[in-house]
């Protein structure tokens, strides 16, 4: 069953992302995402960028032919949800890396706010093509969270990928556990890099999805069905499959390729 | 311990309980984990000669706990692609059914020929699909279509061909007769029902393609009764599938007439797992009734009709 609901706010977070608040009451835990619709259009699966309260939110970057026309949505607009689906993240640790690649900070943001609330110790990775780019670094400050930044331009901290800072701090420091979010290739070199650490390291996965309920088999990850078994995973799970970080299933189910970011 | 293993015709299963086409079928590693968690055989997507995306979302209605109303649009890899899913689930030792969908006879003849290359043990003709404009129930709802096509394959390979039917037609019996003339070795019933979702506040169809089909609980009474008639008219044995979810589903549809059963709604509710758990709880159940193996229940409520 769908809940209509009518978007109440939408936020410009970056020039290819936006936010959309809504209400909408069911419970819901950091990790977690809903199948948005948009009437006329494609249902989407999202995580969940705002999970507390009945004011919900999520964040959507224009990648596909849905995700560009919802950028221009405005208040009012009417959407079916369904969910909250899947798994959270373990906010047990109390000293945390995040490591947000692009709009991976979506569904990490939420988590950290929690943490955050509970005591934790915070330090973001934040990586993004450039500068203006970068998601959620204000509410990651507003959480007392230590940032630190890489983009692929220079524009904005180190100049590259955010593997390279995540590299430098593993080395340096240490912590309870990683949280990641991002480009899967991000996501396994942050596995790799913390691994001798003996750190765990938390993914959160996206796949194209079209049931959301362990069924049609459009998200299957290997053995994994992301929308029930996941989408956050131990690295360790991520790690062996000949898919992670090479491949995914477009909507007809045959494999493609990952291009190089 | 009642003897779960049963026999299609040449074809032999470990227990009833297939994985429904449709369901964890468009990946082989999906289809190992199925056989891994105790199901009897797999059935895989219906393939088609292309791929094919399906329609947009949203594809899923959900209801509460009575079924849920699908209109996928037989989304598939092509069969150029799909040989490779097959090897992974044959890999895991799974017994594989492949599921095929065409246009006309030709085209299920050129796809089954293909299907059967891969190794599977047996193929399952999609003849019922309510949602696929030209496919499926279109060229599954009249008996003249179904001998043409079933017999077709049936020429065209040496494995045993299922057709599976749909009950979206009032009589499909009749149906299931002309599989069996053109020489099914088992039949299939039923696939999903036609049906309709509409969004009131919205004032339009829930799924993208409009019509879906329904599955899961409440079109058990459906199946049931289908596979009810169709046992009255044909030997071939029959392959019950229609809401089941738990052991008393099952044995319902043995009583019935059906010899095994697919499974696949369910699996949105119990986990693949439900495979395990339905297999032993048959077998405990089937001990209770008296029953020494599944093929002693088979059909048993017809001699008890008035």
């Amino acid at each position: 069953m769908r809940t209509v609901t009518e978007v109440a706010e939408c936020v410009r977070e970056t020039p290819s992302t936006v936010t959309l608040r809504f209400e909408y009451a069911p419970a819901a835990e950091p990790g977690q995402f809903v199948m948005i619709w948009f009437p006329g259009d494609d249902e989407l699966p999202m995580s969940l960028s705002y999970t507390e309260g009945t004011s919900k939110g999520v964040t959507i970057k224009a990648m596909g032919t849905t995700s560009r026309n919802v950028q221009s949505t405005t208040p009012g607009t009417r959407v079916g949800i369904r969910g909250p689906y899947g798994n959270r993240f373990d906010l047990s640790p109390r000293n945390i890396l995040v490591v947000g690649g692009g709009s991976g900070s979506a569904v990490l943001a939420p988590a950290a706010e929690r943490a955050a609330r509970a005591g934790a110790r915070l330090t973001v990775a934040l990586g993004a093509t450039q500068a203006p780019e970068l998601l959620f670094r204000d509410r990651f400050a507003k959480m007392g969270a230590r940032i630190e930044i890489a983009t692929d331009d220079g524009s904005e901290g180190t100049k590259g990928f955010v593997t390279g800072v995540v590299d430098r701090l593993l080395q340096t420091e240490s912590f309870d556990a990683v949280w990641t979010c991002g480009p899967e290739i991000m996501m396994q070199k942050v596995a790799v890099a913390a691994q001798p650490r003996k750190v765990p390291v938390f993914c959160s996965v996206e796949r194209h999805m079209k049931c959301a309920l362990g069924m049609c088999d459009a998200c299957a990850l290997g053995p994994l069905h992301v929308c029930v078994d996941g989408p956050v995973f131990p690295a360790e799970r991520l790690v062996p499959l000949e898919e992670f970080a090479r491949s995914h299933r477009d909507p007809s189910g045959r494999r493609v390729s990952f291009g190089a970011r | 311990m009642a003897d779960l293993a049963v026999r299609l015709g040449p074809l032999a299963l470990r227990n009833p309980f297939l994985l429904a086409s449709g369901i964890w079928g468009e990946s082989g590693e999906s289809l190992a984990g199925a056989w891994r968690a105790g199901a009897g055989g797999v059935i895989t997507k219906s393939i088609g000669e292309r791929p094919r995306l399906g329609y947009p979302n949203p594809t899923i209605e959900t209801y509460a706990d009575w079924g849920m109303l699908n209109a996928m649009g037989l989304p598939n890899p092509g069969m150029d692609e799909y040989p490779k899913e097959v090897d992974v689930a044959r890999g895991a030792g799974a017994t594989v059914i492949g599921s095929i969908f065409g246009g006309d006879a030709a085209e299920f003849e050129r796809l089954a020929r293909r299907m059967e290359a891969t190794g599977v043990v047996a193929l399952e003709l999609n003849l019922s699909c309510p949602h696929a404009e030209g496919y499926g129930t279109e060229i599954g709802s009249d008996p003249a279509d179904v001998k043409e096509v079933v017999g077709a394959v049936v020429r065209a390979v040496h494995i045993p061909v299922i057709a599976k039917i749909t009950p979206n037609t009032p009589d499909a019996a009749a149906l299931a007769v002309a599989a069996e003339r053109a020489g099914a070795t088992a039949i299939s019933a039923i696939n999903t029902v036609r049906a309709l979702a509409i969004d009131t506040n919205l004032r339009r169809p829930v799924l993208a393609h409009g019509l879906g089909g329904l599955s899961g609980p409440a079109i058990k009474p459906v199946g049931l009764a289908c596979v009810w008639q169709i046992y009255e008219k044909v030997s071939v044995p029959i392959i019950g599938v229609g809401g089941i979810s738990n052991v008393e589903d099952a044995v319902e549809y043995l009583m019935a007439g059906a010899r095994a059963l697919e499974v696949g709604t369910a699996v949105t509710h119990g986990g693949i797992e439900v495979f395990g758990r339905l297999a032993a709880g048959l077998s405990a159940r089937l001990d209770e009734l008296g029953f020494a193996s599944v093929a002693d229940a088979v059909g048993v409520a017809h001699s008890a009709k008035a």
